[in-house]
């Protein structure tokens, strides 16, 4: 049994690690935070140089064509980093997408753009509050044209096409919905930047009105291409979020032993010291059951959706956890903006709503969960 | 990554698939399967019998005691074999509860410590489940400053002589032998005055008294020693040395990682898939789903840690610090879903008569046994302390009674 990295996974790991250190350091993302720039540029190239951006393209798509495994290790260091840039719209969503369901021409016109950091692309799925669902989608498809709005729409405002889910029947079936591809640059498309808890990933508004959309895949098949879009996604977002939850621990625990209260370093508290050790369990826990769902990501295995809601639950708990015991642990100094902890606590609290909020997956995984014990 | 064997591991799966096959106790499969925390019990056959003679078995055709040395009772095998055995071994596995502190804790202190004549012929018979052993070192004013403990050993001649008491014994009441942590020296500071033995639990003045748990069962015992002799001969390691031997048997007190940790999840899922509620099965109610589903992610992180461990251990490496958080987790876990599934019941959650209660008052049983897993072994607190200083490097806890005589430290809170 093997169930762990492999060596040659674990080098790239260092060398996102060694990269992201020296390219993506706090005060990058401060830049962002501050408004000083819609996303790092700078970083978005250089990702593309390592050849990060199109890890799981395949090389005939002008992308390194390594794999998902590889893609797992990337996105938990882009978590640990906080990396101010578009990745996992273009990367986990959009390029995903074209991956499942493109043509051959959509994949050679849009995968090698997304690989060399020439295109921003992103899912627009969302219309308003709720959860990914069929009879959620208004935005609707007539003869190539689209009409409506979505939002909020992750990385919309600086996202060159999205991938747009929209009605195209009255059925009330999940065959109503199908998928086009819409170049956010052309006329009939509205966006609007929207303000979010998280800064350093944009969110938008896009309206349609008469834009014109490419059809991507069959007709009446797109909530069946968004169903597994998502599932890729939780697992990857979830190294995201165990990146971020172990970085976050670290600063706690580096705190805990440098800040001396009562005479004494705080760590040596049983209060701290327990709280520290809680969040290392709940970090662990999430850590084993991404390892679980990039196994089957990897393998395209029939147990994704089952092991991808469970990597997406875990490591939204594990990073919201982490996130807000490690500003507690920093007392007052936690709350200061100066200190990074609050970035930490604003990501962990917006990607854990982003492809849908924790009950939504809740209910999936407990579905799936019935669905294999029936079988 | 991957979940397959390696050539020589599926070779060594297959052989073990086909002995267990061939030789185990197929009519209790059953009722172990579906034994649960609280409840391991074999309608109609005395279990200690039952497991003595499927360890004899075991030990006799060289499956007993997999890790150890050959000369000792042992195979020899490597700790990925162990695991491979230990899972397919499954339910059987649970007969051998009785073993597991005499196997995993007393053994390796005998043999890091017992002279090679005393090893040769006390350590055989303990793997092949002939003798039993238990470990007496927690005391009343020590459970997890076991340091702190009290029961005197006293040099006369070539022997000592033991006064005093231990507690929390597990299986003391059908133990042969015991390994016994004492203290022989009460004007130094507490880990530098004690000493360990190990003794025959039939010598003279040694008395087992069962103690009634919070449960209601009786799993533990208390011990009393009056004027105990033991001979010099059977003394571990040196005189005032025996935190130092004591580690040795702790750090055995290994995680078995391969047959998982009891957290009580699989049981309510089935419970909740069949239980109807009053507006429907329990499973398709949101409430229940979002609890389940917390529980379900928990149950399966700690599946995937332990899955991590068995690979480190498959590549001949030893397992990182993970696999400290099981019973952490497992502990408070189980307690939490056996109470959840008497919630799920209303009033009737209360009842636990064999023909009123849901699933034969599995779940009560759970319920009332739990507390006891969040204090054995190491309470929650202390496994929150491991998991700080060894995995996190926070500093240890201030202790103001380190460099105290021990006969100088107070034994009372509130005079």
């Amino acid at each position: 049994m093997n169930f762990d990295f492999s060596d040659e996974q674990k080098q790239m790991r260092d060398e996102a690690r060694k990269f992201l250190a020296e390219q993506c350091p706090p005060k990058a993302v401060r830049e962002v935070l501050d408004g000083k720039a819609p996303y790092d540029k700078a970083l978005w190239k250089g990702l593309a140089e390592m050849g990060f951006l199109g890890v799981a393209i395949p090389e005939a798509f002008g992308g390194a064509g390594a794999g998902h495994l590889e893609l797992c290790v990337i996105a938990e260091e882009m978590g640990r980093a906080l990396a101010p840039v578009p990745f996992s719209s273009t990367v986990y969503l959009a390029a995903e997408a074209i991956l499942i369901a493109g043509s051959e021409a959509q994949k050679q016109k849009w995968l090698p753009k997304i690989a060399s950091g020439d295109a921003i692309g992103t899912l627009a799925l969302f219309e308003g509050k709720g959860n990914p669902s069929p009879k959620a989608i208004n935005v609707s498809a007539n003869g190539g044209m689209l009409n409506g709005v979505k939002k909020p729409v992750a990385d919309g405002a600086i996202a060159d096409f999205a991938v747009v889910a929209a009605r195209t029947g009255n059925s009330g079936r999940e065959s109503d919905i199908s998928l086009f591809i819409v170049d956010l640059k052309a006329g009939g498309v509205e966006v609007k930047p929207l303000t979010n808890i998280d800064p350093t990933r944009g969110q938008a508004e896009i309206s349609f009105k008469d834009a014109k959309a490419e059809p991507l895949g069959a007709a009446g098949e797109g909530w069946s291409v968004i169903t597994q879009v998502l599932d890729r996604a939780a697992v990857l977002m979830a190294f995201e979020q165990v990146g971020g939850a172990d970085r976050a621990l670290e600063m706690g625990r580096d705190y805990a032993l440098d800040r001396i209260a009562f005479g004494r370093p705080i760590g040596s508290f049983q209060a701290v010291k327990h709280m520290l050790a809680d969040m290392y369990v709940s970090a662990t826990l999430a850590r084993s059951n991404c390892y679980y769902g990039a196994w089957a990501l990897s393998t395209n295995a029939g147990e994704l959706p089952e092991a991808a809601a469970a990597a997406r639950i875990s490591a939204t708990q594990a990073f919201q956890h982490c996130a807000k015991n490690n500003i507690q642990v920093h007392g007052g100094m936690g709350f200061t903006w100066e200190f990074d902890c609050h970035m930490y606590y604003r990501r962990a609290n917006a990607v854990a709503v982003g492809l849908g909020s924790l009950s939504y997956w809740e209910d999936a995984l407990i579905d799936r969960m019935r669905k294999k014990n029936a079988a | 990554m991957n979940f397959d064997d390696s050539p020589q591991e599926a070779a060594f799966r297959a052989e073990a698939k086909a002995w267990i096959a061939a030789n185990a106790p197929k009519q209790y499969e059953e009722e172990l399967r579906k034994a649960s925390l609280g409840r391991v019990q074999l309608k109609g056959a005395n279990i200690l019998e039952v497991a003595k003679a499927w360890q004899k078995k075991k030990a006799d055709a060289g499956w007993a005691c997999l890790h150890w040395p050959k000369e000792y009772g042992g195979r020899g095998a490597s700790p990925i074999e162990r695991v491979i055995w230990q899972q397919e071994e499954g339910p059987f596995g649970r007969l051998s509860a009785m073993f597991i502190i005499g196997h995993g804790m007393c053994g390796p202190t005998m043999m890091a410590f017992a002279g090679e004549e005393q090893k040769r012929s006390y350590l055989p018979p303990l793997a092949s489940g002939e003798k039993i052993w238990c470990q007496l070192f927690s005391e009343p004013a020590g459970g997890s400053d076991v340091a702190g403990l009290r029961t005197r050993a006293e040099k006369h001649g070539d022997e000592w002589v033991i006064n005093g008491q231990k507690i929390w014994t597990s299986g003391a009441h059908y133990s042969d032998y015991g390994i016994l942590l004492t203290r022989t020296d009460p004007t130094v500071p507490k880990h530098k005055g004690l000493t360990m033995f190990f003794l025959d639990m039939k010598s003279p003045g040694v008395e087992v008294r069962p103690i009634k748990q919070a449960s209601g069962a009786s799993d533990f015992n208390e011990v009393y020693f009056t004027d105990v002799r033991i001979p010099d001969s059977q003394r571990l390691g040196n005189v005032n040395d025996g935190w130092n031997v004591s580690l040795t048997t702790l750090m055995n007190e290994r995680m078995s990682i391969g047959a998982g940790v009891a957290t009580g999840f699989p049981e309510l899922f089935d419970f909740c898939s069949s239980l109807m509620l009053e507006d429907g099965p329990a499973i398709e109610n949101r409430a229940v789903r979002s609890k389940l589903a917390n529980w379900a992610v928990k149950a399966s992180g700690l599946k995937y840690t332990s899955m991590r461990a068995i690979s480190a251990l498959s590549k001949g490496e030893r397992p990182g610090p993970e696999n400290s958080i099981g019973k952490l987790v497992a502990g408070s876990m189980i307690q939490d879903v056996a109470s959840y599934a008497l919630d799920l019941q209303g009033a009737a959650g209360a009842l636990n008569g064999p023909d009123d209660a849901e699933v034969a008052g599995k779940f009560q049983a759970m319920l009332l046994r739990a507390p006891g897993t969040r204090v054995e072994g190491g309470t929650d607190e202390i496994m929150r302390n491991i998991i700080a200083e060894r995995v996190l490097g926070l500093p240890g806890d201030i202790r103001v009674d380190k460099d105290v005589p021990f006969n100088k430290i107070p034994t009372k809170g509130r005079a």
